[in-house]
């Protein structure tokens, strides 16, 4: 093997890189807060009295898990225009398409916290007079936060590397940018290094930084 | 004060309650025993409507807690419910355990509801534990701060579910101390346990319950020592043999 590994490219493109994480952030970041608006939507409608409504988010739910994100990328940036009549910039579409994707995790992250929380919580509420609402909003969402939170984060990262796969429809993140250094350099290889390296790097911080806020929390839960 | 006529609760197949008709007056402490799966916890739980009864019907005072335009939550206000297995909310302090219905449901000052909750703290020999959380208690003290913050309502009825069930033998004289005076100030109790002796001394009226009905009911003094029923006998027979 006579190739030489050569990452002087770095302190030249380095703004590409830059850029492209900050993109990646931005994306990710996005799509997880659209992701937990509607997949609380979805995790309350599945416990919702009406069969309809429950059957509706369960099925969003099944088949969004059940299918690649890459296909829904594509249908969200093929088909939404031809559905709307309205073009949407790139990065638009890729929030859509992660935002939708995650959401139907997010859904299920919810449902789970608020199952954890035991069953008699909602009796003590319901029997001092507490309307149902009421009851969810004192007693039962409080107590699933603690377990929502740290699967939150989770997703998160999980949203963070799969951003890279919106890269294919341009959209200008960190995969995007190795690809254009690879492009102008001619060099295969390194660029991609510097990538997988950046996603790394944020992915650590994060589960780092998770690590510590539920360590935290568990110190003030055995007060 | 609660009135309940042909009361029938069904888990699918499963025929739990097969028509209850009882009458509760006011001032009564009425002990409801059994073995288990004789349905006498369903009984209870259908009095407040955590469990919908599948037949019949239930008045608390005249008015009928399940007609399907009733709003529940104007009667469980005044009826106050302990659990098996004490339900405190673990995210809040025991003050805020006892004031947080007061003042989410009765739109009470919180001022008011904490002079209230310090009140019954005190009544309860719990006063020091106000700013604890419920996991550093015992069993026996989340026992009865789950009685007080069920009294900070001021309730008209108390129901108890195997309130001394879950707890250490140690601790079952604590809480049975706090529901004794609860029943001698006058407080109308519904009482489901297995505390035979709380039964005899407490109980103004024991139900037995079998099956999913009731089977014999009576004073204390008349089914403990006379009991009618055979199974009565039989459940008695075997309960109180394991005392001796």
């Amino acid at each position: 093997m006579n190739y030489s590994m050569d990452f002087s490219f770095i302190t030249k493109y380095a703004d590409l890189y830059l850029t492209g994480t900050r993109n990646t952030i931005m994306l990710a970041l996005l799509a997880v807060l659209i992701g937990v608006v509607i997949g609380l939507g979805l995790a309350l409608m599945r416990r919702s009295r009406f069969k309809l409504v429950k059957f509706v988010a369960a099925a969003y739910i099944e088949f969004v898990r059940g299918t690649p994100l890459l296909v829904q990328l594509f249908i969200i940036f093929y088909g939404l225009p031809v559905i709307t009549g309205m073009r949407f910039p790139d990065f638009v579409a890729g929030v859509i398409a992660l935002s939708l994707n995650s959401a139907a995790y997010v859904a299920e992250i919810i449902r789970a916290g608020l199952q954890s929380v035991d069953r008699g919580q909602m009796e003590a509420a319901r029997s001092l007079g507490m309307t149902h609402q009421t009851a969810m909003r004192y007693i039962i969402i409080p107590q699933a936060f603690k377990n929502i939170l740290p699967a939150l984060g989770n997703e998160f990262i999980v949203v963070i590397k799969e951003s890279a796969i919106v890269s294919v429809i341009g959209i200008y993140e960190i995969m995007r940018s190795a690809n254009i250094v690879r492009g102008i350099t001619y060099r295969p290889f390194e660029p991609l290094i510097v990538a997988a390296l950046i996603y790394f790097v944020l992915t650590f911080t994060l589960s780092n930084l998770l690590g510590i806020a539920e360590r935290r929390m568990r110190a003030s839960d055995s007060h | 004060m609660i009135h309940i006529k042909n009361l029938h609760k069904k888990f699918g197949d499963l025929h739990v309650l097969k028509g209850i008709n009882e009458e509760i007056q006011q001032g009564e402490v009425v002990v409801v025993i059994g073995p288990s799966g004789s349905g006498k916890s369903t009984f209870l739980r259908c009095l407040n409507l955590l469990e919908e009864p599948t037949e019949g019907e239930i008045l608390f005072n005249g008015v009928s807690i399940t007609d399907k335009h009733n709003n529940i939550n104007r009667q469980r206000e005044k009826m106050g419910m302990v659990f098996q297995q004490f339900n405190l909310f673990p995210h809040k302090t025991v003050l805020q355990n006892i004031t947080l219905a007061p003042i989410q449901v009765k739109q009470m000052k919180a001022a008011e509801a904490e002079e209230v909750a310090y009140g019954l703290l005190k009544r309860i020999g719990l006063l020091d534990k106000a700013k604890a959380y419920p996991k550093q208690l015992s069993g026996g003290q989340q026992q009865r701060i789950a009685i007080a913050r069920a009294l900070a309502m001021s309730p008209k009825v108390m129901l108890f579910d195997e309130p001394t069930s879950s707890l250490d033998p140690e601790m079952v004289g604590e809480v049975l101390d706090v529901m004794r005076e609860l029943a001698a100030e006058g407080m109308t109790m519904v009482v489901v346990t297995h505390e035979m002796g709380f039964a005899r001394q407490v109980g103004s009226r024991v139900l037995f319950m079998d099956e999913g009905l009731i089977v014999e009911e009576n004073t204390p003094q008349a089914i403990f020592n006379e009991p009618q029923h055979p199974r009565t006998k039989d459940f008695l027979g075997k309960i109180l043999r394991s005392f001796e």
